[in-house]
């Protein structure tokens, strides 16, 4: 009833995919997470008017589908005249680029929710002890609270790498050829839904479990202060 | 540029048919889960396994992934037993494909909440049930099931959430839902910035109305329960 021949005739397609997926993966989290630390930053400050619109930002972003930020942008972006007719047209009429940003922005909403949360959750003596070093605002984000809010961050943000990655299946309704656009050019040209798709998913199945490894190492480094005492 | 030229109702019909999809897929991952967690906590390996495979593989792949092989699978699928069962054909709609999907990605979510809620319940009170001569069945209607649900709560509200916007998905697959009206609209209209922050914001009144309600049987389930 199965019919992989088809599938292993056309596994360099997959590849191609897969390599375009980690493309857009890994540049919308660099991309997301260099927005996102001055969000949060913003999102902590005591003075209500600087909180106010990275909140709105977060909870726009992380309220609203992932679908429709990324339609907003790639469909959205030529409604406006003023954008068709300047220079950066050539990135809004391109998919691949759209996709870029809706995911860079889109992760960068739910990496600000995070390190928002993390950063709050200093503990307020590491806060007191740096200053009575005397350190500086900019030395005490930098070597007390800011390492230390990556740290507790590290296994909130790799669930959010897996979100990224398992959303990023949407680029291939905009015809981009992503893994999932690669299923979908298998199914259309010989009709294995099933296979086409199923196949996708294994490489998808795949990538998460690497990235859970990786993040597992990660967390091993980063919380070995808390290992038990070995001998 | 908020000139809807009358395609509003339309949408909102949409949105209707999306929050009809989101709770029915909610009951169907609410049963699956709680199947998913009792299986997790079983004394049979088998159960506890097959329920970990779910879980893994569920949440290993992409939602779009798993309703497309639904969706087109699953016709294939049925058609093929359906020949050979010379039965008459049944159409898989996009409606069931997507709740169905739906409801299935978020059973595995909901199994890791609902087993890290009855893990939650205090030992005394289960305890307690116990020396009150309750059954098993006993103790788990009236003393677990009640108290897990304070501490699966706002796991629950999350898990709805994120179900909430990955209805978002079933215009995919061809279901009219309020992305796909929003999309024929701005087509039509030329404008489909305008549509799509529109059912941004319908999705966001999605959001915070759940936020009220999920707030207010929070609060009904933690009465007796001290906070500063």
């Amino acid at each position: 009833m199965m019919d992989y021949e088809v599938i292993f005739s056309n596994i360099p397609l997959y590849f191609e995919g897969l390599w375009v997926t980690i493309q857009l993966v890994l540049m919308a989290l660099v991309l997301g997470f260099f927005l996102a630390l001055p969000i949060a930053l913003l999102a902590t400050s005591k003075n209500i008017l600087l909180r106010v619109p990275p909140k709105s930002y977060i909870y726009f972003f992380r309220g609203t589908p992932l679908l429709v930020q990324m339609f907003m942008i790639y469909h959205g972006m030529g409604q406006f005249e003023a954008i068709r007719e300047s220079v950066i047209w050539i990135v809004f009429k391109e998919a691949y680029w759209c996709a870029l940003i809706a995911f860079a922005l889109n992760t960068a909403g739910y990496t600000a929710e995070i390190l928002r949360g993390t950063i709050e959750q200093t503990p307020f003596g590491e806060i007191e002890a740096a200053r009575a070093c005397g350190m500086s605002k900019t030395t005490l984000y930098r070597r007390i609270i800011l390492p230390g809010t990556f740290r507790r961050a590290l296994p909130a943000y790799g669930n959010e790498v897996i979100f990224m990655l398992h959303g990023s299946a949407v680029a291939g309704v905009i015809t981009i050829v992503d893994l999932f656009g690669a299923a979908k050019i298998v199914n259309s040209r010989y009709f294995v839904p099933f296979e086409s798709f199923i196949t996708a998913g294994f490489f998808y199945l795949c990538v998460t479990f690497i990235i859970v490894g990786l993040f597992k190492k990660l967390e091993f480094r980063w919380y070995a202060h808390l290992h038990p005492r070995t001998i | 540029m908020f000139n809807l030229h009358g395609y509003f109702p339309m949408i909102l019909e949409g949105m209707l048919l999306t929050v009809e999809v989101a709770l029915l897929s909610l009951v169907i991952s609410v049963v699956l889960g709680m199947i998913g967690a009792l299986a997790k906590l079983s004394n049979y390996r088998l159960a506890r396994g097959a329920a970990t495979v779910y879980t893994t593989i569920i949440r290993g792949i992409p939602d779009l992934v798993l309703m497309t092989v639904v969706y087109f699978g699953g016709q294939m699928l049925v058609n093929d037993i359906g020949y050979a069962l010379e039965w008459e054909y049944i159409d898989i709609s996009p409606f069931v494909a997507g709740t169905l999907t739906i409801g299935f990605i978020f059973g595995a979510y909901m199994t890791e909440t609902f087993r890290g809620g009855i893990l939650a319940v205090s030992k005394e009170e289960i305890e307690a049930g116990y020396a009150f001569g309750m059954k098993r069945s006993q103790v788990f209607l009236r003393l677990t099931l009640p108290l897990m649900v304070r501490h699966a709560l706002p796991g629950f509200g999350n898990n709805w959430m994120v179900l909430a916007k990955t209805t978002a998905l079933v215009s995919v697959i061809g279901l009219q839902d309020m992305v796909f009206k929003a999309g024929m609209a701005g087509g039509a209209t030329r404008q489909p910035f305008t549509f799509y922050l529109v059912v941004a914001m319908l999705f966001l009144v999605i959001t915070g109305v759940s936020d009220l309600g999920l707030r207010w049987v929070n609060r009904r389930f933690s009465i007796g329960v001290r906070s500063a």
